[in-house]
This record gives structure tokens, C-alpha cells and sequence, in this order.
């Protein structure tokens, strides 16, 4: 461990190393899923 | 550490953690046929025998498995994190003895009280339902036993820290003394309604009841009693499942911020179950509903480390493609597979909790069986699951046997058809819900119509989906039975993930109690003075007890 | 204590989604005045009669206005008191036409219970010492179920009525 790693001027320094692309994705999707769910309730809840 | 994980508690200790253990599956056992019995009752094809009464078995099941089993698993499995991670003195083990056997006193006056049909007011207790005194004391005597057990992992972690003067104290001591603080703040509620409102009531010696205020105390504590179930999933997930797979923490420092977050706006957001609710100002509704919403941060905070986690864990072994690492997780292994699926249920769960406390959105679902779906995602499937998980090591590692592969896959039928039996019920319920079903109701048929008939069916679909989870529980108390006395000896991991070597250092600053509980009080105090002082100065004639109703 | 740059963009737009559900439902409570029941009046649970809109006669469907209706309802273990008929009998179902704006009032004379029409936004606990009101369009025809969604001991469900919204 170098003090280097830890410089807050290079806070990806981590993510650089390794991708989370497949996590961001992820995420992403549930974050969808929890707008698209929400947005129908509420239609539904309008609706009545 | 990782030799630690290896290294079986002494006896004495192992006996303490699996009391709790052993509690834990029998609650499971028993509150699972009364679960069963219901969704059979409300079939409309089945009455119960020797004319006990549908919400008799009702409070069983939700006194048993929603404040019985949670709370002995819970206390019982962070008793063993804290003797792993900081260790357990004598004294503070016989203490700890102490909250159990507390405990289990209340458990049995509450359970008898219930069992002979002196208290068939579900496990909220609502006022003026009066139920036996005994009932009340029980609880009490539960809570308190909670709080025996709240104040030795105080003073493990407190010993912890005068030997280890200017360390960072280990994750899982961490994160288990938030729960038992969050804990500990929030039962305060009820532990009040209990001891001023309901006992002297319950035994004549008040007259009255303040109503609203014993709710508003209930769901003080109502709450953040569901994240107090849901904060020892979390530990799983952040702090051993990536043992399991193979990986290394995410984020320390990120792992305590959500903790510090959930312990901050779990408490000030009660009002979210009472929105419909006659007595209360909206507008003080609503700045719950902001803080309840608050409380989803640390969640989605939680989403991204377990990913992230899978996502590094895979990468590292070598696994480059987009979404490689994902396939190549342990799928065969029951102490991954069991609390994964209960992250997965989370997903809707989570999503429905949103819905759930969307200020005037409440009342689509308010009391409607909607909401048990929902709670049998969260509770009955994230973090059940999550339990399950934790036992397939946890009970052999105390007991000094191995989880063998043949029962490794014992396991992984066990979660398939939770989860099969969990879709088919919880989803039929969100349905009928929606379609305005209630919750907590007996079979009816009401006045009949077009409305009521379509409910049947869903109820029909939640007899199924209830049988098959029957079935898994059956199985899983065999698993446990097996692990605890069968099982060849050996020696299971206690699977502790380690920090990378090159991890950046906890800030102090997360470690400051007094910053972060005099936050949590000041947002308790802004959520409630003034809404509990209007309800005190606007209260009305107190209620009088009535017994007849609960068929006393 | 550093986020990773997705992290970053995964919180914001996580937390810029609950913003928007708290704007919309903000609006619709502090704009448009949709909040859910709250009205903070109190009654004394003895005694309702002492209230007007619970006194026997007045309980039940009244046209206060051209197109515009009050509920009165007593709620008591096991049984929603809707008031009787020109012949007496306990009225069981309340007739609306469809379009028309209904208030309603109910309170209760013993333990708390729920008051919801199945299939409509009007879903209200009913507690002791305190009225319930809630006043909504009846858009839909149909006939709805009234159930008590509140558990309020054995027969609580066999407590029920209808609400029928007709053309």
C-alpha cells in the first residue's frame, strides 16, 4: 500500500483498475424497475 | 481472521448461541402451520378443528414469527459475530444467559396467554381490544430480555476498544452495536405503551386509553422494528457473502455509512403506517414520508456494493466479459444461493415499500392484502432467506459438524421451494390487494358480487403457494434438526470477508457515537415533538377496554 | 471515503427519482389539496349521538346538492350503520350516480376499525374519539365491496356493506 493509492485527486483510481460496468448496468435496471412500478401505481391509483 | 473463521468457539459459548437457535426453528415450525392453517381457512375449503377461532392462530403467526423467531435468530447469530469479532468475557456471558432466559419467559407467559384464547388481538395489539394482562407482561419481559442482550454487545464492543486503543473496531461489531442502538431507541415506544398505557389498563387500574398515542408508539417502534430484521441481512451481504464467494469487502467505510444512514432514518418515519389515519396533521405526515424516503438511500447504497462485490470478485478470478462474473457465481452453494434470492426479492420488495409510503398513494393499498405480499417479500423472503443462509454454516460451526454436500443440496431444494411457494402466494396477494382485498380477515364472502368472487381465486392461489411453503419449512426444520445433531463432525467456516491489502482507511468520524446517536435523536425529536403534543392536546375521551370482541 | 464515478451516478439518479415521487406526491397534497384523511376532530366515543351527523336519522346516503352527497356511518363491532329505510330495515347498499362527489363521515362506538370500498381511493381507519372524513369523485360504476380492513375481534369480517355507482 503506497500513500499514492489514496490521493483524493485520483478517487477512480480503483474503478480504473476494475470495470463495473455489469454493476452499473445492473443497477441501472432496478432503478427502471422501480420508476416504471411506481409510475404505474400511481396511474392506477389516478384511475380510480 | 481467516484462521479465526476456522476456529470453533468453545463450548460454553457455542451453547448460548445455538439456545437462541434452537428457538428460532421450533418459532419456525410452529408459526409456519399456523400460516399454513390460514391460507387453508381462507380457502373457503377448510374450517379449523375444535373450534379455535381463525384470529387465534393469527396472532400466533404473527407473534411467533414476526417477534419470536426475528428477534432470537437476530440476537442469537449478532451474540456470535460479537464473540468472533471482539469476544465474549464471562461475566458478560452469563449475563447474556441473563436476556435469554428473560426472554423465554416472556415468550412462554405471551404464547400461553395467546394459545388459550385470552389474547387474540394480533401482534400489534391495538387498543381497546384488551387482551390478558399476561399477554402485555410477556412482552414486555421480551423487550427487556432484548435489551439485557443490547447492553452486553455495548460492553463487548466498549472492552474491544480499551484493548485495542486507536483501532478501528471490526466491521461486524460495527455494524451489530447500529442495530442494537437502532434497536434499543426505537422499542423504547413500545416498551412505554406497554408499561404506562397498556398493563395498568389491562389490570383496571387506569380506566382509559389514549388510543392514538398507543399507535403512534407502536409504530415508533413498528418500523424500525422491520429494519432491526432487515440490518442482519445487510451484515450478510456486505460483510460475509463475499467470503462465500471468494471475494474481498467492497467498502468498509461505505458498509458503515449505510449502516449510520439506516440507524438515523429508520426511527423518525412511524407515521408512514398511520397515513390513514383520522388524528394526525398531514403535513407532519408528509415530513415522515420525506425521512421514510431518506431511509431508501442506504439501500440503494447496499444494491451497488453487493454488485460491485459479484462484479470485482469475478473480474479478479478472471472473468472479462460484461456480465461473466454473473454466471460465474457459486450458484451450487446453499449459503450463497439461499440469501441471494433473497436480495433478488427485495427488488419488488423494496419497490413496493416506495409505493407503500407514498403519502395519499397509501390509501391503493392501506390494510389491503397487498401489504402482507409485501411483507412476505421483505421479511419472509429477503431476510428469511438471508437467516436460512446464515444457518446452513452458522448451526454447524457451533455444533462442530460440516454442512455436507448432500445436504448442501437438501438446501438448495429448500430455497427453490420457498421460492416457488413465496411467488405464488406473495404475488397472488399483491394482486388481490390491489383488487381491494383485505388483510387479516377470516373467509368471507361479504355481500357477495362480482368483486368478491375474484378474491376467492387469489385466496385459492395463496392456499397453493402456502402449502408448498409448508412444504420447505418442513424441510428446513429437518436441515437444522440435521446440522444440530447429525451432521458428520468437522469443521465449518465462520466466512469473515477480509479488506483488500490496498483498501483506503476508515475515517474516524464514522466511529463517533455521540455524533451520530445525537443525530438520530435530534431527527426523532424534530419527526415527533410536535405532532405528539398536538395528538396529546387534542385527544379525546380516553377508550374504555373491551374484552368481548376478541371473544374474552 | 471515495465513491466509484458509477456509484456516483447510480445515487443521483436513485435519489433524483425519489425527489420526483415526493414532487408529485407533494403537488398533489399541498396543490391540489389530496392529502390522505386527516381532519383532527374529535368526538366523544360514549356519546356520538351528540354529534349531528351520527344522530340515527341522519346516518346514511343525504344529496346536500345538486350532484353532491354525504355519508353518515356509525361503525360498531360488527356492523356498519348505514340507518334504515321508509320501512325500517337497515340499509345494506348506498346509490350514487356515477360523476357525483361523496363525502364520507364515519366514526366509531367501540374499537377501532377500517372503512375501505374496495376498488376506490377511499380507505380510512376508523378510531375511537375521532371522525373519519374523506370526500372523492365516484368515477367508476360498479358495485363495491365495503370491508372493515382493520382487524376488530371474531367477526370482524362479517362486517361489510356496498357501494353501488350507477350510470
Amino acid at each position: 500500500m503506497t500513500k499514492g493509492k489514496l490521493d483524493p485527486h485520483q478517487p477512480d483510481q480503483k474503478g480504473a483498475s476494475i470495470s463495473l460496468k455489469g454493476t452499473f448496468i445492473a443497477v441501472m435496471l432496478l432503478g427502471v424497475f422501480i420508476l416504471v412500478s411506481w409510475f404505474a401505481l400511481y396511474a392506477l391509483f389516478l384511475s380510480r | 481472521m481467516i484462521a479465526n473463521n476456522r476456529l470453533l468457539f468453545p463450548k460454553k459459548e457455542a451453547r448460548l448461541y445455538m439456545a437462541f437457535m434452537y428457538v428460532t426453528f421450533i418459532s419456525l415450525f410452529v408459526g409456519g402451520l399456523m400460516g399454513l392453517l390460514q391460507t387453508l381457512v381462507r380457502s373457503g375449503k377448510y374450517t379449523l378443528p375444535f373450534n379455535i377461532d381463525y384470529y387465534t392462530i393469527l396472532t400466533v403467526h404473527g407473534v411467533i414469527l414476526g417477534l419470536v423467531l426475528t428477534t432470537y435468530f437476530i440476537i442469537g447469530f449478532q451474540f456470535s459475530l460479537m464473540g468472533k469479532t471482539v469476544g465474549i468475557s464471562d461475566k458478560q456471558l452469563k449475563v447474556a444467559w441473563l436476556s435469554f432466559w428473560v426472554m423465554i419467559v416472556g415468550t412462554i407467559m405471551t404464547a400461553v396467554t395467546i394459545l388459550v384464547g385470552e389474547a387474540s388481538v394480533l401482534y400489534t395489539f391495538y387498543a381497546p381490544l384488551r387482551a390478558h394482562p399476561a399477554f402485555y407482561i410477556g412482552l414486555a419481559l421480551v423487550i427487556i430480555g432484548s435489551w439485557i442482550a443490547a447492553f452486553v454487545n455495548f460492553r463487548q464492543l466498549y472492552v474491544w476498544k480499551k484493548a485495542h486503543k486507536g483501532q478501528k473496531s471490526p466491521l461486524l461489531a460495527f455494524m451489530v452495536t447500529i442495530n442494537m442502538l437502532m434497536w434499543f431507541i426505537a422499542s423504547l415506544g413500545v416498551a412505554s405503551s406497554v408499561l404506562i398505557q397498556f398493563i395498568p389498563w389491562s389490570l383496571g387500574y387506569a380506566e382509559t386509553i389514549n388510543v392514538l398515542m398507543s399507535r403512534t408508539l407502536f409504530w415508533y417502534f413498528g418500523h424500525p422494528l422491520v429494519y432491526f430484521w432487515l440490518l442482519p441481512a445487510y451484515m450478510a451481504w456486505y460483510a460475509l457473502i463475499p467470503r462465500i464467494i471468494g471475494g474481498k469487502l467492497f467498502s468498509d467505510s461505505l458498509a458503515r455509512m449505510s449502516f449510520i444512514l439506516l440507524l438515523m432514518f429508520s426511527i423518525p418515519v412511524g407515521f408512514h403506517h398511520q397515513l390513514t389515519e383520522p388524528g394526525i396533521n398531514p403535513t407532519w405526515k408528509f415530513i415522515q414520508v420525506v425521512l421514510t424516503f431518506m431511509v431508501v438511500i442506504p439501500t440503494l447504497m447496499t444494491a451497488f456494493s453487493i454488485f460491485a462485490t459479484f462484479e470485482t470478485t469475478g473480474r479478479k478470478k478472471g472473468y472479462t466479459s460484461l456480465f461473466g462474473w454473473f454466471k460465474k457465481l457459486p450458484w451450487k452453494d446453499v449459503r450463497f444461493l439461499a440469501p441471494f434470492i433473497g436480495m433478488v426479492a427485495f427488488i419488488p420488495g423494496g419497490a413496493g415499500g416506495i409505493v407503500n409510503a407514498s403519502h395519499q398513494m397509501n390509501a391503493l393499498i392501506h390494510n389491503t392484502i397487498w401489504v402482507t405480499g409485501h411483507f412476505h417479500l421483505t421479511a419472509a423472503t429477503t431476510v428469511i432467506l438471508t437467516f436460512f443462509g446464515i444457518a446452513y454454516w452458522l448451526v454447524p460451526h457451533l455444533t462442530g459438524r460440516r454442512l455436507t454436500p448432500k445436504l448442501n443440496k437438501l438446501g438448495i431444494i429448500q430455497t427453490f421451494i420457498w421460492t416457488i411457494g413465496m411467488t405464488i402466494m406473495s404475488g397472488a396477494m399483491h394482486i388481490q390487494g390491489l383488487l381491494g382485498g383485505p388483510r387479516r380477515s377470516n373467509f368471507s364472502s361479504y355481500a357477495g358480487g362480482e368483486q368478491v368472487e375474484t378474491w376467492v381465486h387469489y385466496q385459492l392461489a395463496q392456499a397453493i403457494g402456502g402449502s408448498i411453503l409448508f412444504i420447505a419449512i418442513l424441510l428446513m426444520v429437518y436441515l437444522f434438526i440435521q446440522l444440530a445433531f447429525f451432521a458428520p463432525r468437522g469443521v465449518e467456516e465462520y466466512p469473515i470477508a477480509e479488506e483488500e491489502a490496498d483498501a483506503e482507511p476508515t475515517p474516524k468520524i464514522l466511529e463517533n457515537w455521540y455524533l451520530w446517536v445525537g443525530i438520530t435523536i435530534a431527527l426523532i425529536l424534530f419527526a415527533y415533538t410536535i405532532p405528539v403534543f398536538d395528538i396529546l392536546k387534542h385527544s379525546p375521551p380516553g377508550s374504555a377496554p373491551f374484552d368481548w370482541p376478541i371473544g374474552r | 471515503m471515495h465513491l466509484h464515478k458509477y456509484e456516483k451516478i447510480w445515487l443521483i439518479f436513485g435519489m433524483g427519482s425519489l425527489a420526483l415521487f415526493l414532487a408529485i406526491i407533494g403537488f398533489a397534497a399541498f396543490w391540489k389539496g389530496i392529502h390522505p384523511q386527516s381532519h383532527i376532530e374529535t368526538i366523544d366515543p360514549q356519546n356520538i349521538e351528540a354529534h349531528d351527523a351520527f344522530k340515527p336519522e341522519n346516518l346514511g346516503l343525504h344529496e346536500v346538492a345538486d350532484g353532491k352527497y354525504i355519508v353518515n356511518i356509525v361503525a360498531s363491532a360488527f356492523n356498519y350503520d348505514f340507518g334504515t329505510d321508509e320501512n325500517g330495515n337497515a340499509v345494506k347498499t348506498i346509490r350514487v350516480p356515477k360523476g357525483s362527489t361523496v363525502l364520507y363521515q364515519i366514526t366509531t362506538k367501540d374499537v377501532v376499525h377500517g372503512f375501505q370500498v374496495a376498488g376506490t381511493n377511499i380507505n380510512m381507519m376508523v378510531e375511537p374519539g375521532h371522525i373519519s372524513r374523506f370526500e372523492t369523485v365516484m368515477k367508476n360504476t360498479g358495485e363495491f365491496t365495503v370491508v372493515c380492513n382493520e382487524y376488530c375481534g371474531i367477526g370482524h369480517h362479517l362486517m361489510f356493506g356496498t357501494v353501488e355507482v350507477y350510470e
